[in-house]
């Protein structure tokens, strides 16, 4: 009973604070515009509609990757108590990524259907990333527990697979943008093919029969 | 050769002036720095805040029309690997760079080669303000005030014999100076190159100024290329080695991603980069925040907008594939 009073109570604390955390770098963007158009700085830089896209993108893939550390983070350390904020984070992932395509389309492509069109067609990393959105939309939508009720437990699973996909995808539409320095992605690249490396290594364990 | 440049036999400013007046201006120098509350600081160039005016400077007509970035837009958005390859690194970092005093070789085929100190390179030429487009190939543009001479000018004097069809230029390599350049981001160094007749062209400047005041080092001091109807990358920066030569030098991003950047890089607003359109550009004016978010983008123009003036360079050839 105490136990579960506990777990209650962190949860009460933990889940606002979760949500604030990822919330975070959303804020610092704001700030950051608020202060380059008042305070005349230039965090943004002279150049704010790229920044606020790179920054926008790279911080979905960190969430993304993050969501793939939730459960090695259960297994490994015991913290069972963070598999309950996987779906927040999730969700912020997909939020980030909505924002990343948002300023893409409105701030850089200043809402140009046919200039979109092209860019999806004919350019490689932009048609990539096209598709994660779609696919993470398509997570978002299943997230909720009547969702997972109706897809059935396995299905769902088997569904939400595709985050490793994503994953490996937004890393290569990361990787296709770059001109010179790899040094981020491979970063992001090293956390992926670890977490992916370990979800492999257990998933086969599970099917040896005991 | 052509101009001398000084030798370790030469008289130093030094003996010539009095011990106790070296002393007493170091004093002064000391003073005033203290007084104004920055470091000490090399006179002929450095970052922005420490630079000097450039003394009777022409007047031209070109972009009398154009609305200039701000000094501090211009010095505090560049591409300079070998600062960094963030935006903002150069700024930060190029405080290592020392342009004076600097020298250029001139090599190849060619009158008048050897090494020469750059302030005879340039001292017999009236320096010009020419207000330039600058197009970046990541679809961003600047209007920059640039100070400089003509390169053809300084080429002609050098007596280019027939066998110079292309003229080579070579960044300084230097990891104390140029720290980034421990890292492999690029081959170093940063190499272009131009065929002869756009060399030549009038429109072609050697900048070593912008806003009237001396190259900042992050632009690229002491210094410069500027090529306007080219991509800004061509514009090849700390400029220490020029070569007459005979074959079409190697040029650092057209060997770095041959698919996305030709020799010639002519702003060409139908020919798209194979990951961006280059149909429009993002103005970058010195301005940030919500002003520069919204800010319209432009229209890219055929060769920058200066068609009129070197499109006949170029009479016949297939730009889309000599691109």
């Amino acid at each position: 009973m105490a136990a579960k009073l506990s777990q209650k109570t962190s949860r009460r604390i933990f889940k606002p604070l979760v949500f604030l955390i990822a919330l975070l770098p959303l804020a610092w963007l704001g700030y950051a515009l608020y202060s380059d158009t008042v305070l005349g700085t230039r965090l943004l830089t002279n150049d704010p509609v790229q920044k606020l896209d790179r920054e926008l993108g790279d911080w979905a893939l960190i969430l993304i990757i993050i969501t793939l550390a939730v459960r090695p983070a259960r297994e490994l350390l015991g913290m069972n108590e963070f598999i309950a904020y996987r779906r927040m984070i999730g969700l912020f992932a997909f939020f980030y990524v909505l924002l990343h395509l948002s300023s893409y389309t409105i701030l850089n492509l200043q809402i140009n259907l046919d200039e979109f069109l092209v860019d999806v067609a004919k350019r490689p990393f932009i048609t990539i990333g096209v598709i994660n959105f779609v696919g993470l939309a398509a997570l978002a939508a299943t997230s909720t527990r009547g969702m997972i009720r109706r897809l059935g437990g396995r299905n769902w699973r088997r569904l939400h697979m595709l985050i490793y996909g994503i994953s490996v995808l937004g890393l290569i539409h990361f990787i296709m943008m770059i001109r010179a320095d790899f040094s981020r992605p491979f970063i992001y690249g090293g956390c992926i093919v670890v977490l992916l490396g370990y979800r492999l290594w257990t998933g086969r364990r599970k099917r040896i029969p005991a | 050769m052509l101009i001398r440049i000084k030798k370790a036999s030469d008289v130093s400013s030094s003996e010539i002036t009095s011990k106790e007046a070296i002393l007493n201006r170091r004093a002064f120098m000391t003073a005033a720095a203290a007084a104004s509350g920055v470091a000490l600081l090399p006179t002929f160039a450095g970052p922005a805040f420490a630079a000097a005016r450039l003394e009777n400077v022409k007047k031209t007509k070109w972009g009398e029309a154009e609305k200039p970035a701000t000094l501090e837009g211009i010095t505090s958005h560049n591409n300079f690997y070998e600062f960094g390859t963030g935006k903002s690194d150069p700024k930060r970092n190029a405080h290592t760079l020392k342009p004076k005093p600097w020298t250029v070789e001139i090599a190849g085929h060619a009158e008048k080669t050897g090494t020469f100190d750059l302030d005879d390179l340039i001292r017999p030429h009236q320096l010009e303000e020419r207000i330039y487009r600058m197009r970046c190939v990541e679809a961003w543009s600047m209007v920059i005030p640039w100070v400089g001479i003509p390169l053809g000018d300084v080429l002609k004097r050098l007596g280019p014999t027939s066998k110079a069809k292309y003229v080579a230029f070579e960044t300084l390599v230097d990891h104390e100076q140029m720290p980034a350049q421990r890292s492999p981001a690029l081959p170093w160094p940063y190499l272009e190159g131009l065929r002869m007749d756009e060399a030549m062209h009038p429109l072609t400047l050697l900048a070593v100024g912008i806003h009237g005041e001396v190259m900042p080092n992050q632009n690229g001091a002491p210094i410069r290329l500027v090529v306007p109807w080219k991509y800004g990358f061509k514009g090849i920066k700390s400029i220490v080695k020029i070569s007459f030569v005979e074959k079409q030098p190697p040029a650092t991003w057209n060997i770095q991603a041959p698919r996305e950047y030709g020799f010639y890089s002519n702003v060409n607003p139908e020919r798209s980069h194979p990951r961006w359109s280059q149909s429009r550009e993002r103005v970058i004016t010195g301005e940030g925040g919500i002003k520069a978010l919204f800010a319209p983008r432009a229209e890219t123009k055929m060769f920058n907008g200066y068609a009129e003036e070197v499109a006949s360079l170029y009479a016949g050839m297939d730009l889309f594939n000599n691109f």
